[in-house]
Order: C-alpha cells, then structure tokens, then sequence
C-alpha cells in the first residue's frame, strides 16, 4: 500500500533536493523530512533526486529545494567551515527564492549569531534576522503552531534561546510549548521561502500540507509549474489531529 | 543505623502496599530514600566483593542477567536489580526484599544496571568497585539532550570506579574512556573479533564516530571478543581460554554482544577463578529477561515480546527478527519512560517488515508508527491507539499462529501485565525460570 497515485504515467520533471550535513546534523530524525520529500514527489508523480551533502563535497550541480537538521553541539562545529565557505551562494538562493527547510542547529546557524554561555559570539550566515544565546536549561517538548500552512505539530528539544529582530517574521505562533524563547509565543523564522524552526518530529512527514508547500515552490522552480497528484493523507491527518487535540486540551 | 532500620521497615511496608496493589516497582525505594539518604552506602559499601555497575544505552537489562548467572555459576552470592527498574530508587527497592532489618544484605557482590544518568548519582553514594560500560547510542535525547552528553555521563562513571572497568573497544565513545580511569583501575576490553567485523554496522547506527576496534588494541590488553560462528552459535574468545561454543537460549547478534561483554566482567571481577567452560554451560542456560525477546505460550503458539526505545535497538530487533514470516504488531507510546518524542523512528529502516507487512499498529502514538511505515511502503492492516483493545485483535485474529510485538517501554509493561494475567506468567521482579 502507497499512499500515492504516481508511478503510472510519465514523469512530470525531475526535481533536485539537497540534504545538508546529514552526518552531523541529523541526530533527531531530521533525515524523516528528506525521506517525506522524496516519497511525496514520488507520489506527485515528480521525479525526485536527493543530494546529500558533507562537508568539504562539491556543491551539487543541481538546487531546487535545500533541507538540514539539528545535531549536536560537536556536529556544528564541523560543518561551520563548510556552510561559510557557500555562504554567498546560500544567501543568493535564498533571496531567489528557492525553498529551504531548517531545523534546530541548522536554524540557528541560518540567523545572525549564535552567543554561547560564556559570552563568545559566533556569526552566522545571516539569512535569517535572529540571534541565539546558548542557555542553561533547554526547551524540551511537544509543540503546536499556527503557521501560513496551518496548524504544525512537532517536537522541540533546544538549549538555545532565539529572539526575532524587529520586521523578522516568525515561522508560527505558539500555542503548545515554547517557541524561540519560552516568552513571546513565536517559533521559527521565515523569509522568502526560507523556513527556520526547532521543530523535529520529524516535521514534515506529520505535517504534509507544509511539505507540500515547499514541493510546490520546488517544483515550479525546477519545472515551470506545480501538479499535485491525489496523495492519501489520512493517516498523517489522524496522527496530526491526535496529537493537537491531547495537546491543546492539556 | 537507627535511621537505616527505620527506612527498611518503612520501605518494606511500602512494598508491601504497592505489591497488594499491582503498582510500579520504584515506590518503595523513594520511601526508604526519603527516610535515609544514606542507605545505599550503608548497605552496599561493606560487601565483601564489590559492587558492579552495569551502564550504557543498549543491552544492559540483558547483560546484568548474564552476568548475574555467571558470577552465581562461579559460586558467588549476588544482589541485583532484575526488574530492569534501573534508577537509584529501583536498586532500593530491589534490595527491600532482600536485606533484613540489619542493614546486612547476605551477599558477595552486588550487579547493578543503571541508568546513565542515574549511574553517577548512584556512584556518588557507593563508589563501584567495578563498572561495565556497553555503548552510547541516540537515546531518549529529550531527556539526555545529546549524545556527547551521555558518553561525558559514563566517563565520570568511569573515573569513581576503584578496582576494574570493562570498555567496548567498537564504540569510540566508550573506547576512549580508557583514558579516563584511575591509574590502579584494571582495563578489560569486550567486542567484535577482527574476523567478523563485517557485522559490526548491524549493531551501531550509522554516524560520525570512527572505531579503530580490537584490531587496534595492542597483544597485552586484556579482551574478550565474539566470534561469530552462525545465526545461533558463538565463542568468546581471548585472555587465556575461549568460552563456548555457546548457543543462547536468546536469539540474534546483539544477545551475543551482551554475552561477550558479561564474560569480559566475569573475568575481571573472578579473576583466577573465572572457568570457561562452566562460563559457556551457564551462558547457555540464560532465559531472556521479560519483554527482550521473551516468549510467551499463547494458546499454544508463541508469542514474541521484543522492547524497542531506540534507533539502534530497533534496528537490531529487525534486524533479528524482520524478515521472519509472523504477525506483527508495533506499540508506541512516548511516556517520560519511552522518550517523549518519537522522531527517532525516522531513523530506522522498516523495509525488512514490507512482504510481510503489519497487522496492528497501536499505543499513544500508533497513527505516527502507521504513518512511519507508509513512508516504508509497508502495509498496515489496521491502526487502534487503545493497547487493550488491540491486542485483544491481535490475538484473535492471529490465534492460529505465531506472532510478535515491538514494543516501546511502557507499552512492554502495560502488554505483559495483560499477558501475566490471561497466561499466569511470573511478575515483574521476579526470575521466570
């Protein structure tokens, strides 16, 4: 059983993903969101190919769509040196708007700084006006969003706590959990296309109207336009309406 | 002392209570902490051997059963905690039923798993005597934050331990704590004997981590290895003898892991008196402890209960058991017990379950678990969240065969206490053999 009617007929165009630091970044089953993606085009009737990419790899010849995850304090060490070296490029994709889907680590290393606990400030590639300042205690638990795609669920487990500068939208408003910073009820960030979140779960396989809004900017950027099949999404709707039922009524 | 026999009685009492009334095993050890924070040391820094702390992410329930029966098997009286309640509080409790009023537990050494956190809190009231520390593994990261963490948790462990630690030479995490030790602190290595290392990936998860392995150790250290000679058959081999062939009465190589590890402790805390062939005859005899590859007698046809917490655990289960032809039944719940996020199914790979598909999804999260396996291509028949009522279908609609449930932490122990009472099986805390 596939949830999907694609797989018969001709391909409607090959759309390119490109997965960043699957390694390193990629300890909380962030890898779910590139699975999702590829699964969906397949079912779209798309053509998906998934690039991963490690550090000190040549950049893939094709972009449409760029994803990447948390990990731990270690794996970003090693990956920083890699994401400045196509920091430039990042940016240009981003103001071209080419979709891009940033969790946990990945987010903060797409603000404008990350401040550790003793004070150090490590830049970051700015596409994203936020600022994260490392915390003793983390933000650990289920979340429900108000997002543009609609209700999001997921699952935020951060020590860093990130604050929106003025005219940076958030990604969603908080109405189960902590969001940015436990206080102004936002999460994430968003511009263009690109989207920052703490939200693991992975994300997007429980939440596939959010998927299918970052497939159809992909695809119309790598095809000219968006055809969705007919996806059988019932069993992510029972999973996501169980989980923002017990959570908004607790 | 006073206070001592004081929080015993009240802690036996306790026990009592919650025992009339079915209840969770951690309980009676609170009220015996509460009354004497000191009781773990009162009671366990006067054994006569020492005090063996079994740590780590994956295998300990299992390797501390084997362990147990080893050191039993060379004529040693042991303590443990066998219920797998691995925090401070179930030690406690364990020990209830066994210490008298005294304070005085009639035994040569007690076997503790532990869990990582709770380990060094453990070992900040007793220092052990000796530790056996498995693997670090993506774990309840809502509850650990990160795997670094987890390995820094085990490293202190290690650095409180006196006399001997034993160390997986596979697992760079563990491996390095060598560095780590007390210089009068022993050193025993366990892992995958360099002629099978080719199946060393079927028991880690794919990462950044880079293992040298026993290859890499040098003639003079002190380690015992497995050697794979089949699906079922196994020879620890190494310092001095080899154990075996042996043939576990638990089935896959992750059993055979926790086998070899449990040799290597039995060897450092016997020493001399450590005799392998009565190691191998004992090993062969270990029934699988509750809810890890435990069988139960359903109406005449077997029923499976595997617990799986982790992407590597999971892995291994199917890896184990995936591609045989049974019903099977996936519970997932994400109590604080369970890890309250399940992203980690992500990480695992379900295509082993896809020609044979799956008859029920259920617990808290068993639309997510369906949702997982869409994702795999693999048929689910049908998803029910109630744990009661699907099994209920479950055994009803496979009565006729053999059948299998995954199961999460509190979805085990909610299943088997059904189970315990529709097949009079032992309880929890209690030895099934």
């Amino acid at each position: 059983m596939t949830a999907g009617t694609g797989g018969g007929g001709p391909s409607k165009g090959t759309v390119h993903i490109v997965h960043l630091y699957p390694r390193e970044m990629s300890i909380y089953g962030d890898l779910g969101n590139t699975r999702a993606l590829a699964s969906r085009l397949r079912w779209h009737g798309y053509t998906p190919v998934v690039h991963q990419h490690h550090p000190g790899a040549p950049w893939p010849e094709h972009a449409h769509l760029l994803l990447g995850g948390g990990g731990q304090d270690s794996g970003q060490v090693r990956v920083q040196e890699d994401l400045f070296t196509h920091a430039d490029r990042l940016r240009a994709y981003a103001a071209d708007g080419m979709p891009m889907l940033m969790i946990c680590g990945m987010y903060q290393l797409f603000g404008q700084a990350f401040l550790t606990v003793d004070g150090t400030r490590l830049p970051g590639l700015g596409i994203l006006d936020v600022t994260t300042t490392g915390n003793a205690t983390r933000m650990i638990g289920p979340v429900v969003l108000d997002t543009l795609a609609g209700e999001v669920v997921g699952y935020e487990n951060h020590s860093g706590s990130t604050v929106l500068a003025a005219g940076q939208e958030p990604f969603g408003t908080v109405r189960h959990g902590q969001g940015n910073n436990g206080a102004d009820r936002t999460e994430g960030a968003r511009v263009h296309e690109v989207i920052g979140s703490y939200l693991h779960g992975p994300v997007l396989p429980a939440n596939p109207a959010l998927a299918d809004h970052l497939l159809r900017v992909a695809a119309t950027r790598a095809t000219g336009g968006w055809e969705p099949g007919e996806i059988d999404d019932s069993v992510a709707e029972q999973a996501h309406a169980r989980q923002v039922s017990r959570l908004l009524a607790g | 002392m006073i206070r001592s026999t004081l929080a015993i009685a009240a802690g036996k009492l306790a026990r009592h209570a919650t025992r009339l009334r079915g209840g969770g095993s951690a309980l009676p050890g609170l009220v015996t902490e509460r009354i004497d924070p000191g009781i773990l040391a009162h009671t366990l820094a006067d054994l006569p051997g020492g005090v063996v702390v079994v740590s780590g992410t994956n295998g300990k329930t299992t390797t501390t059963k084997m362990l147990v029966a080893l050191l039993r098997a060379h004529g040693q009286r042991v303590f443990t905690n066998p219920t797998g309640s691995n925090f401070t509080r179930g030690v406690i409790s364990a020990m209830l039923s066994e210490v008298p009023l005294s304070g005085r537990l009639d035994a040569d050494w007690a076997v503790l798993e532990l869990d990582e956190a709770h380990a060094l809190h453990f070992a900040a009231a007793v220092a052990p005597t000796h530790a056996l520390l498995l693997n670090v593994a993506r774990d309840q990261l809502d509850r650990f934050a990160e795997i670094d963490q987890t390995a820094q948790l085990l490293t202190r462990l290690a650095e409180q331990t006196t006399t001997g630690v034993v160390l997986n030479v596979d697992d760079s995490f563990i491996s390095r704590i060598h560095r780590s030790v007390g210089p009068d602190v022993s050193v025993g290595w366990f892992g995958v004997d360099p002629a099978c290392a080719d199946r060393l990936p079927e028991l880690q998860e794919a990462d950044v981590r880079e293992v040298d392995g026993a290859a890499a150790l040098p003639v003079t250290a002190d380690a015992s290895l497995l050697l794979v000679h089949d699906e079922r058959s196994f020879t620890v081999t190494g310092s001095g003898a080899d154990v075996g062939p042996v043939t576990l009465r638990q089935r896959g190589l992750a059993a055979m892991i926790n086998a070899t590890a449990a040799t290597a402790t039995a060897r450092a805390v016997l020493g001399e008196r450590f005799e392998p062939g009565v190691a191998a005859t004992t090993l062969a005899s270990v029934t699988p402890p509750f809810g890890r590859g435990e069988v139960i007698d359903v109406d005449g046809q077997p029923l499976e209960l595997v617990l799986v917490k982790n992407p590597a655990g999971f892995t291994v289960a199917l890896g184990t058991y995936g591609s045989e032809p049974v019903a099977t039944m996936i519970a997932i719940n994400d109590n604080y017990a369970d890890g309250r996020d399940v992203s980690w199914l992500y990480d695992v790979s379900f295509e082993s379950l896809r020609e044979q598909g799956v008859a029920l999804t259920s617990g808290v999260r068993g639309w997510d678990m369906a949702l997982r396996l869409q994702y795999d291509e693999v048929p689910v028949e049908r998803t029910e969240t109630d744990l009661d009522a699907a099994l209920e279908q479950f055994l009803h609609e496979h009565a006729d065969g053999p059948k299998r449930i995954f199961c999460t932490y509190t979805a085990m122990m909610h299943l088997r206490r059904r189970l315990a009472a529709r097949y009079g099986l032992a309880r929890f805390g209690e030895d099934a053999q």
